[in-house]
């Protein structure tokens, strides 16, 4: 299977994250799959002439490919030309070179959330940089391909949205690719791969004692949980953090701050600062997806009022000062 | 006369065109094009003070930290906050993982796939070289990916991800770190430094890091394994460290409490740093011309039609004079003696700054255990920030690939201007409101490119580890 990778209006992070992969070394992995990169701009030998001759035989057809992925937003600015980003050595407008290579793709792959939804380069204020997402602008159907794209093998864009996504999350859609094919039933609402969005980042975060008593940290660097004042997400982001997570053992949440919902569109503007939790007469505004406002407040005062010394302690420290106690055995 | 465009010059963070005007087989002029504008400074203008922590990250993926250091510094100059000791250690060994995760990456995936090229068919190493460097095919990449992956769990203990972490606040880091945990990320380090010593450099990284001179890494690197020694002979055999030579100013705004800041000057001296004395201008940028500005009042109004412009890179100048940044400069400026002789020798060039990465994974390595080992488990790792309604700061911190700026004022609450000045902005500068090309354009003069030249032009943009997403933030 061959990928065909372009970047734009994005950081590179989607790349740097995605050679993170493991437990296998991100070549030999995707290399054992038959999975080759036709070009990529961080990683091929060909520069200059020889990269724009095999991006020219991409597109007019010479050199077949399976995926295209694309890294960061699109950028039409300014006034439309495009000018904000032509790629290097071409003159032309890297919105033109996707546009024409998308429909040689069988597949078309937004890596990112920039690519995906637009993400931060969508959201200054006016949107100055013209910016938008493969096939959507914010949670709006449509973006620099159009609503109603699909793809030669059947998909419309497959989002790999995060801010970066997991190595994990690229990896194992280009392989489950590779080995059953995708389909419609593979993607969920907002086109992101099941296989990491079908769970929330609430599910599995070590701090989830402190959410189920609402013992909630106060300020940065304390244990406790982060929904009720600094700004945390994770029971409304779909993605699997908690379950696979980064760089060994790390998320978010277990980095100790807030879950921003990198996965979601839109992220980048949440209508509040980032760390701090919005609420309406005490109660925070963004309540867990799926739990009715009246059950989640009567608990909340229930599990508050239950809250075990040690919970309510170490919540306030930024390591345990309380240890869970050791019962002996009944006699 | 000709003009030759060179790009999509890959293996560099972001898009790169490089436009060379050739006579005779040689570069007579070099004009640098960043040819991808972000847009950082509006995206961060109107927004909460404390946001930027979440938004200056993403101006770059390899970067990340560094950009959320420099943001939490002009944070902390803001509201005077101090961070606690195990706070600013923990800081030190973050910055650092992603700076030497940043040099091991520049070395395997973009330096040395050029030492592979067709045109080097014949040269004694290129077989050798070949099967260990080729691009993704290499036999290096499995180990090398391998290391760089478990390096980078470091971050994931100290701060929950890379890249895009949140972890580094004004007052200091989110995440303690108890002795349980510590010694896990000792695990790490060893294993880290067991990849350097037994894989890239071929010694003791102590042994590597007492060299002191060129003539003694020279007779080090003769007869030893090792990828970097390999490099030493390559480059010895086409005198690189003869190439790519950019005027010799140095900038560095220290870094770790380990390596001092300042300028070098070419007769020797280092200055104090004078941050009043930076500048930057747009007169070859398509953006909107002014003055030259300190950052702390700069602007970034875009003009896409403006004649005589030809990226969307300013040009910033120390006290008016063009400075190359990175770890040669950081190195060369904090005195180390290799750095220092290299450069007295020939100075700057592709094996100087290949080497000056080498001392730096080789003597902070050793740093990272010790600032390991010194911190107090059930000490803060933070204090609280409370951040005023309006004033001004600036973070200055050191990326791998050099010194990196945040200059930011608020007013109300709110990001009232934010301007950055990137290492590559520094050394991939355009020409000045004088016309005085950045450094990599000095750099390439006198070159030899077009049919059958070696890939020299390569080695030499490739030496300073660009980043172009961060230049064009």
């Amino acid at each position: 299977m061959k990928v065909l990778w372009l970047q734009s209006g994005g950081c590179g992070g989607c790349t740097q994250s995605l050679l993170c992969a493991e437990p296998r070394p991100l070549f030999d992995e995707l290399g054992d799959s038959g999975i080759e990169f036709v070009w990529h701009p961080a990683l091929s030998p060909e520069s200059g002439a020889e990269a724009l001759q095999r991006l020219g035989d991409c597109a007019d057809g010479t050199t077949p490919f399976d995926v295209l992925c694309v890294e960061g937003a699109m950028l039409h600015g300014p006034n439309g030309t495009g000018k904000f980003h032509r790629m290097a050595g071409s003159g032309r407008p890297l919105t033109e070179w996707v546009e024409g290579l998308a429909r040689r793709a069988r597949w078309v792959f937004a890596i990112g959330s920039c690519s995906a939804f637009g993400g931060f380069s969508a959201n200054t204020p006016g949107n100055p940089l013209e910016a938008c997402g493969l096939q959507y602008d914010g949670d709006e159907p449509g973006g620099l391909l159009g609503e109603d794209f699909v793809a030669a093998g059947g998909l419309p864009v497959v989002n790999i949205a995060g801010c970066p996504p997991h190595p994990g999350w690229i990896v194992d859609t280009l392989q489950k690719l590779a080995l059953d094919g995708l389909t419609a039933g593979d993607l969920d609402e907002c086109g992101r791969p099941l296989l990491y969005a079908e769970q929330l980042v609430h599910h599995g975060c070590s701090r989830n004692e402190y959410y189920e008593f609402k013992a909630s940290a106060r300020q940065h660097s304390d244990l406790g949980c982060l929904m009720e004042n600094l700004g945390c997400k994770g029971t409304q982001a779909h993605a699997d953090c908690n379950v696979r997570t980064w760089n060994g053992n790390g998320s978010c949440l277990r980095g100790g701050f807030a879950c921003i919902a990198c996965t979601e569109p839109g992220f980048e503007a949440p209508g509040h600062p980032f760390q701090e939790t919005p609420k309406i007469a005490g109660i925070p505004i963004g309540l867990p997806t799926d739990m009715p406002k009246a059950w989640f407040i009567a608990l909340s005062v229930l599990s508050k009022s239950a809250t075990p010394k040690r919970v309510r302690d170490n919540a306030a420290a930024d390591h345990p000062v309380v240890r869970p106690a050791v019962r002996k055995p009944a006699k | 006369m000709t003009r030759i465009v060179l790009g999509p010059f890959n293996r560099v963070e972001g898009d790169l065109e490089i436009s060379l005007d050739v006579d005779a087989g040689q570069v007579v002029a070099a004009h640098v094009n960043a040819p991808l504008f972000r847009g950082f400074e509006q995206i961060l203008t109107g927004r909460a003070a404390a946001d930027a922590l979440v938004v200056v990250p993403r101006i770059c993926g390899i970067c990340s930290v560094a950009q959320s250091a420099a943001a939490a510094a002009a944070l902390a100059a803001l509201c005077g906050v101090e961070m606690p000791a195990n706070g600013r250690l923990a800081r030190h060994l973050i910055q650092a993982t992603e700076n030497l995760a940043d040099h091991l990456t520049h070395f395997y995936l973009f330096f040395m796939p050029d030492f592979v090229r067709s045109g080097y068919v014949g040269r004694h190493w290129h077989a050798a070289v070949a099967a260990r460097f080729a691009a993704v095919k290499g036999s290096a990449a499995p180990a090398v990916l391998a290391a760089r992956a478990d390096f980078l769990k470091l971050l994931g203990f100290l701060a929950g991800k890379w890249p895009h972490t949140l972890a580094l606040q004004p007052g200091g880091g989110t995440r303690a770190i108890g002795s349980a945990e510590a010694v896990r990320i000792l695990a790490l380090l060893r294993g880290f430094r067991a990849f350097l010593e037994g894989v890239l450099i071929g010694d003791a990284l102590e042994s590597f890091a007492a060299l002191a001179s060129e003539a003694e890494l020279r007779a080090w690197g003769e007869e030893r394994g090792g990828d970097f020694p390999a490099f030493l002979r390559t480059a010895y055999d086409l005198s690189l460290e003869r190439v790519g030579r950019a005027g010799d100013g140095f900038l560095s705004y220290g870094a770790y409490g380990m390596f001092p800041g300042g300028v070098w000057q070419t007769d020797g001296a280092v200055d104090a740093l004078e941050t009043g004395k930076i500048s930057e201008d747009g007169r070859h940028a398509w953006l909107v011309d002014g003055p030259a500005r300190h950052p702390a009042e700069g602007e970034t109004y875009v003009d896409a039609d403006k004649a005589g412009a030809y990226t969307w890179c300013k040009a910033p100048r120390y006290g008016g004079r063009i400075v190359e940044t990175g770890a040669l400069a950081r190195q060369v400026v904090a005195g180390q003696p290799l750095a220092r002789d290299l450069v007295a020798r020939h100075g700057a060039s592709v094996t100087a700054r290949v080497a000056a990465r080498m001392i730096e994974l080789a003597s902070v390595v050793p740093a990272m255990e010790r600032w390991l080992r010194a911190i107090v488990p059930g000490e803060p790792f933070c204090h609280a920030a409370a951040l005023p309604e309006s004033g001004q700061g600036a973070g200055l911190v050191e990326a791998a690939r050099g010194s990196l700026g945040h200059w930011l004022s608020i007013d109300r609450g709110r990001i009232e201007r934010y301007q950055i000045i990137a290492p590559t902005t520094w050394n991939f500068s355009p020409r000045d409101a004088d016309g005085r090309p950045g450094p990599l354009e000095q750099a390439l003069v006198g070159l030899p490119v077009g049919e059958g030249a070696p890939p020299t032009i390569e080695h030499v943009v490739r030496s300073f580890d660009p980043c172009m997403v961060c230049t064009v933030h």
